[in-house]
């Protein structure tokens, strides 16, 4: 069972996301009062709450779309609003978030991970190209390059996003609610994936989700902090003291296929 | 350069610009704006008649800019009422046209004219216009296009991004009421929409990719076009409707087959 315990001394725990005593208030209504949480590097945290408790809006805070009434917002030790290296997140939205009838191909939409701020009025390279590939094999939706979104599974669209958020091999990976309407054994194998991913690699993990039951046994039982009905839960990655990358989309290909995992092409 | 030179120099040059912000606008449900806007231009047209300004257009474009603004402030600001405000300032731009209009102060204009558009009185000056618009249409779309990719596709994940995504709304919604204003005399108010978002339409339908869907909303666009000048040039047609017609065939034509296929 995780302990919660942050290892003292030099290593990979520098804060990540800061919340100091945010406060936020909506149309005279207080969603969030005095928050205090910190997420340092390779945690593993959990925003959970029923519906309506604010998740989101916490999640746009955290993010710098929106500016807390009260209290400060850091991002890798920036104000949050003010964060400028946005290809360092990675963002995976719910799944119901976009519009089914959307013409986009799987390609199409896995580059766009590349479309930020740091690629403003600039041509995207063969680099880049060569990363959006990578990313869809390491996630096994190659061969779903050529279709259009709309058109795959609940699970497959999901996979499709997951690797748009990491082209950039982002060092922060937001997930938004991410298998609402998908079904439980999908669910299982996309929950594995992303615990391979904190286990055995430099990312720091935020997921906004209402089911806290699925990850129960990964995370401390206690709350690290409270803001209403908003609970974070947060595991500690103590495995490795340095925070040197290894190859996220080599080492995803070599779990896919040491978990036998057929392609994604129902 | 005769008349029917400069109409189908005119008509060429915003089949490409008109469907490239169309399917933006179809795929961000704003499909009804291209209507509120030219209902609102023809009032400022008016206005400017009555004015007296040396270019009653510059008055349709003045016009047709303000109601984008507002339209995007409201669309932000009042989630709940921006469709029910767009629609009445759609009402309220044909309105107040008719009754500028009617106070004929001795123009010589005709509503008709800009209701249902007049290619064929189309001048070297607006043929410059509607070049200019074009031009920054596709350099707009050139230069943003994967900008314009992500903030249509999913606005949460751009603004994660750190796109500025509200000056990028801004550019989008400029270029609307300019291309909307420069195409008033090619289709008329009232069709102008429809050059917009018709050819989206039957890209969408048709297309494997977002960049397909592009190209052939364009290249579906460019051929009504043409082929609607001609017929209506021939046959004595009115060529706002020919064309918006022949582009509602096509997409008739793409339902049906796509049924076929489909069974």
């Amino acid at each position: 069972m995780p302990t919660g315990r942050i290892p003292e001394g030099p290593g990979c725990h520098q804060p990540v996301i800061e919340l100091s005593d945010v406060s936020f208030v909506y149309e005279r209504r207080p969603i969030i009062e005095h928050l205090h949480f910190t997420v340092r590097e390779r945690d593993f945290a959990l925003l959970a709450g029923p519906n309506g408790a604010g998740k989101t809006t916490l999640l746009k805070l955290i993010v710098g779309l929106l500016e807390p009434n009260g209290g400060e917002v850091r991002l890798f030790g920036e104000p949050a609003q003010r964060f400028r290296q946005r290809e360092r997140i990675g963002y995976v939205p719910q799944k119901n978030a976009f519009n089914p009838l959307f013409p986009a191909t799987v390609r199409e939409v896995v580059l766009s991970g590349m479309y930020g701020r740091h690629k403003l009025f600039r041509r995207l390279t063969k680099a880049d190209y060569q990363k959006v590939d990578d990313a869809m094999q390491a996630l096994g939706i190659e061969d779903l390059a050529g279709k259009r979104i709309g058109m795959l599974s609940g699970g497959q669209q999901q996979r499709v996003f997951l690797a748009r958020a990491l082209v950039n091999s982002p060092a922060l990976l937001i997930l938004d609610e991410p298998t609402v309407g998908i079904d439980a054994e999908t669910q299982d194998s996309f929950y594995h994936l992303i615990r391979h991913m904190h286990q055995h690699h430099n990312i720091t993990f935020l997921m906004v989700s209402h089911d806290r039951e699925r990850f129960r046994s990964y995370l401390d039982d206690a709350p690290a902090a409270e803001a209403g009905r908003l609970k974070f839960y947060v595991r500690h990655s103590h495995d490795r003291e340095d925070c040197v990358e290894t190859d996220l989309t080599h080492s995803l290909r070599e779990y896919r296929r040491a978990a036998e995992e057929p392609a994604l092409v129902r | 350069m005769d008349f029917f030179q400069r109409a189908l120099i005119g008509g060429a040059l915003i089949a490409a610009a008109g469907p490239l912000l169309g399917l933006f606008l179809v795929l961000r449900r704003l499909s009804m704006i291209g209507d509120t806007l030219s209902h609102v231009s023809v009032a400022g047209v008016a206005a400017g008649y009555l004015l007296g300004l040396g270019s009653p257009a510059a008055g349709g474009m003045a016009a047709a800019l303000l109601a984008t603004l507002a339209i995007e402030r409201l669309r932000k600001a009042y989630k709940t009422y921006a469709e029910l405000s767009i629609a009445i300032m759609m009402a309220g731009g044909i309105a107040l046209a008719s009754l500028l209009f009617s106070l004929d102060r001795g123009f010589g204009v005709n509503i008709t004219s800009y209701l249902f558009g007049s290619i064929y009185t189309l001048d070297t000056a607006d043929l410059i216009w509607i070049a200019a618009v074009t031009i920054l249409v596709l350099a707009a779309v050139l230069l943003q296009y994967k900008e314009w990719f992500l903030m249509t596709f999913d606005e949460d994940a751009a603004a994660v991004g750190g796109l500025p995504t509200r000056t990028l709304n801004l550019i989008m919604s400029v270029l609307t009421a300019l291309v909307i204003s420069v195409s008033i005399k090619i289709v008329g108010a009232l069709l102008v929409s429809a050059l917009l978002t018709i050819p989206a339409a039957c890209g969408l339908l048709a297309a494997r990719s977002f960049r397909q869907s592009v190209l052939l909303a364009v290249g579906i666009a460019e051929a009504a076009v043409l082929a609607g000048l001609l017929a209506a040039g021939y046959w004595n047609l009115a060529p706002g409707g020919t064309v918006v017609l022949l582009l509602i065939a096509v997409l008739l034509a793409q339902l049906v087959i796509k049924r076929r296929l489909s069974l």
